[in-house]
């Protein structure tokens, strides 16, 4: 898709920035565009412990047909191209799933990706601890100490995670990745710590759905938060009771 | 009398600043492109020849960790502004032995695996 | 009682057979080795791994190398927890192939890591809440335990705590056991593991895998030289082996009923008994690997006979190591409910069972684990005496008592 190739536009994030400016959260780098960054003005300490960032996507807006939010995930971390991997071993940060409902043959598309739980299994099972939950909720994977063996990759319920299965060159600057270690959806944590949103995010509105909403959960007073009361979304295997911070509307 | 303890004095003061030029220059064999890199480093030089790695490393915990990604220090930065050009103009890559963290390793023996995940060339130069 | 001592010896190391069978298992254990550069080199790209299938064949291979080895340790248990005087000189070479086995899985374990360089990072940073973590540490510590036990058996000044050591060794092990069992059974997310019986049950696959695996090696090993093996040892152990290939049996039955309570338990049977698996189940670990063992082991025609007990011993093994591929292979390749009651496709493969084609790198990689095992046993008994001079029925049991009658 040709505007997801595209840098996502300084107005695409202007109301974020504004509100975290408000918040009085000095940017500790001007981003240009994704993985451009100017290094320049004072440092801020990011992981913030009273937010928690999530997603709220809209499955009515979403369509099967549309795959912008993948696009721009493989082009922003550079995963994009599988290389010499089977697709059962392609790289897979976010994938795009059709659900159909047998009794009544409604259909559903939607993105999966990380659920960023408050109770991950994965951070449970990880022998190192390499998978963790940052103070504002992100988990990642610290692939400093992964030591690539998958088990956490057979705790979670939502197959978020895939295993890096051979070399990889020409890396993103801002998404560092490599071969014998496991990852996922990082919430585009660069881009958060900037004061920008996930680049699923921009992708999806640039594609002319904004299906996806991202923000802080813990505020009551922020959009998603306000959605969230208003539609009473679902979150896939609730009754896994993992609090994940992703919540899907109409599904 | 004078003369010799002038002669001596000299003669010691050229020893350290030739002491000093050689621990200055310890390990390292002088990057060609040395002084061509703009602006400053994070700390001075001698301080980063010894404690570059631990700083990196400690670096690398606080930014993964807890996001806090300060201007310069991320492994990028380094690799942006210590970029050293090859024959055809473009930033080399550590595949080259004129990048810039090899210029030392190379002769140390040292073997870093960041660059299997961490791109070796600025980032700014997409 | 007038017992006489167990004259121990050494195996002569010189002696063309040994040589020829070590050399063997050193080609095998190079070749797994050659596997694990390759694999290391090239990235599980060349393996059939991906991202359902996260463990494969050596996975397959290690946690039934480290099963098999807590369960080896069982005759050295009987003689020293449960004091029965008969296993007391076959004590040494349980403890010794307890070791050896889990030192050859763990080594397929630690070189399938996508990362096994950074085994250092896994021995220097602990997640405690991890039952892996946990792992690490039961298995550090079996080491320990059956080397101080070790050295309580060799050592005539240490014999005194042998039996202390013993006990400690056993208790170690179940828990050992259960761990690795739990790898599996705490695992919300898949259906085919999250269930309580897989500690119990692996447990019983220990006893059992662990005394087949005994029962080969020391005929074996007594073969090298000749050296005189009466049926009283083999006929204890192969009663042992009927009653443990049976409490398997037994767990299996209780892991298929359990699934069969849950929410999609008729789809999940259906696709255990009868899916892509199921023929590895019924014919290879059912029929070939239980009910085959249990009749060549019972029927009063079969169990005399001593090449009958070595081929239920064998086929054991041969069920088990299908039992551990249905477990670890079959239990991931089901795919994971996001939806429950709901149809679900995409390209990553959601709602669709997985598939694994094994390639040969990452056989080797496995039967290269199996060979560093044996190879351990074979130079360590060349080294050091672990071995009676005699297990014939009379050297074992001065009654003459036969053990099969
Ligand atoms: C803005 C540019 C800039 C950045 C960013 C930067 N450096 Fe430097 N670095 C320099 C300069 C200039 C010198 C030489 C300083 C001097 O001679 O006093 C230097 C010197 C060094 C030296 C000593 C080299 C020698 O041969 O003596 C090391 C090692 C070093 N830097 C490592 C790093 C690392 C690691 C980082 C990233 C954390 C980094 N630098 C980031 C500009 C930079
Ligand atoms: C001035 C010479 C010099 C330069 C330039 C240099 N290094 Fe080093 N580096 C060393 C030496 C010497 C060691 C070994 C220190 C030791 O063994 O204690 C080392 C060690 C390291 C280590 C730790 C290795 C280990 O195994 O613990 C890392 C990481 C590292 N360097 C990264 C870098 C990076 C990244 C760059 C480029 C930005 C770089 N170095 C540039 C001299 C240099
Ligand atoms: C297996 C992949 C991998 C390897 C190998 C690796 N890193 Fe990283 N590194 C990452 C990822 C992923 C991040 C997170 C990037 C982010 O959040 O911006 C990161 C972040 C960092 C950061 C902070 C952010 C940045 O972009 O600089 C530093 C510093 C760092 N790594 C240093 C190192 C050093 C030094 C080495 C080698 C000793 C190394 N890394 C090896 C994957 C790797």
């Amino acid at each position: 898709m040709k505007d997801v190739k595209t840098p996502p536009s300084a107005e695409g994030r202007g109301d974020t920035v504004s509100r975290r400016s408000l918040l009085g959260a000095a940017l500790a780098a001007v981003t240009l565009a994704p993985g451009i960054t100017l290094y320049a003005g004072p440092a801020a300490a990011a992981a913030d412990g009273a937010k928690r960032w999530g997603l709220l996507i809209d499955t009515t807006r979403c369509d099967s047909g549309c795959s912008a939010c993948v696009t721009a995930c493989g082009a922003e971390h550079g995963w994009s191209d599988a290389g010499r991997a089977r697709p059962d071993q392609a790289p897979q940060w976010v994938r795009k799933v059709d659900v159909r409902d047998p009794a009544t043959g409604r259909t559903a598309s939607l993105p999966i990706m990380c659920q960023h739980c408050a109770k991950p299994p994965c951070v449970d099972v990880c022998p190192t601890g390499a998978s963790f939950k940052r103070a504002d909720g992100i988990v990642l994977v610290d692939r400093h100490i992964c030591i690539g063996c998958r088990y956490c990759m057979m705790a979670c319920p939502y197959k978020a995670r895939s295993f890096v299965h051979e070399p990889v060159t020409g890396q993103r600057p801002g998404s560092p990745r490599g071969m014998g270690t496991v990852e996922a959806c990082n919430l585009c944590v660069t881009r958060v710590d900037a004061g920008g949103r996930p680049v699923c995010v921009d992708a999806c509105a640039g594609a002319g759905r904004s299906a996806i909403l991202f923000g802080d959960l813990d505020d009551p007073g922020s959009a998603i938060s306000r959605r969230i009361r208003e539609v009473a979304p679902a979150r896939i295997r609730d009754d896994l009771r993992l609090d994940t911070g992703v919540y899907y509307q109409g599904i | 009398m004078t003369g010799v303890r002038t002669l001596l004095i000299a003669l010691g003061l050229a020893a350290a600043a030739v002491t000093g030029v050689l621990a200055a220059g310890e390990g390292t064999a002088p990057s060609p492109a040395f002084r061509q890199w703009p602006g400053e480093c994070v700390a001075d030089a001698p301080f980063m020849r010894r404690n570059h790695m631990d700083l990196l490393k400690h670096q690398r915990d606080d930014t993964v960790h807890g996001g806090i990604r300060p201007a310069n220090h991320s492994l990028n930065a380094c690799v942006t502004c210590h970029a050293v050009k090859g024959d055809d103009g473009h930033p080399v890559t550590v595949a080259d032995s004129r990048h810039f963290c090899r210029t030392c390793h190379d002769t140390t023996a040292v073997r870093v695996d960041c660059f299997s995940c961490h791109t070796s060339t600025p980032g700014v130069a997409k | 009682m007038a017992r006489t001592k167990t004259a121990f010896a050494t195996l002569d190391s010189r002696s063309s057979r040994f040589v020829r069978i070590a050399g063997l298992l050193a080609a095998v254990a190079a070749a797994g080795g050659a596997a694990a550069l390759y694999m290391e080199h090239e990235g599980h790209v060349v393996t059939g791994m991906n991202n359902q299938i996260v463990w494969g064949l050596p996975h397959v291979f290690a946690i039934f190398l480290i099963v098999a080895a807590s369960g080896a340790l069982n005759v050295a248990s009987i003689a020293s927890v449960f004091g029965r005087t008969v296993y007391k000189p076959l004590a040494p070479l349980s403890g010794l192939l307890a070791a050896a086995l889990l030192a050859g899985g763990l080594a397929v374990l630690v070189l399938d890591l996508g990362r096994p360089d950074r085994l250092t990072v896994a021995m220097t940073h602990f997640n405690f809440r991890s039952i892996f973590a946990w792992n690490v540490l039961l298995y550090s510590g079996f080491f320990a335990i059956v080397g101080v036990y070790l050295w309580t058996m060799l050592d005539r000044r240490m014999n005194r705590w042998t039996s202390a050591a013993g006990t400690g060794a056993f208790v170690w092990r179940l828990v050992l056991t259960t761990g690795t069992g739990s790898i599996f059974g705490f695992l919300v997310a898949r259906e085919t593991y999250h269930s309580a019986v897989m500690a119990p049950l692996f447990i019983a696959m220990s006893l059992s895998f662990g005394t087949a695996a005994f029962t080969l090696v020391v005929s074996a090993l007594y073969r090298i030289e000749g050296r005189p093996l009466g049926d009283a040892v083999l006929g204890r152990l192969a009663r042992l082996q009927a009653i443990f290939v049976a409490a398997v049996l037994y767990f299996v039955v209780i892991q298929h009923l359990t699934v069969a309570y849950t929410a999609r338990g008729g789809a999940l049977e259906a696709y255990l008994l009868g899916g892509p698996y199921a023929p590895m189940f019924w014919f290879v670990q059912i029929l070939a690997g239980t009910v085959a063992p249990l009749v060549l082991l019972l029927r009063p025609e079969f169990n005399r006979d001593r090449r009958n007990r070595l081929l239920a011993a064998g086929l054991v093994l041969l069920g088990g190591l299908a039992q551990v591929y249905v477990i670890v292979i079959g239990g991931q390749a089901w795919p994971l409910e996001l939806f429950p009651g709901r149809e679900v496709t995409s390209a990553a493969f959601d709602g669709t069972l997985g598939s694994y084609d094994p390639t040969p790198a990452e056989f080797l990689l496995g039967i290269g684990g199996v060979a560093v095992s044996l190879l351990i046993v074979a130079v360590a008994c060349a080294a050091l005496r672990f071995l009676p001079e005699s297990l014939a029925d009379a050297a074992v049991d001065p009654h003459h008592a036969r053990a099969d009658a």
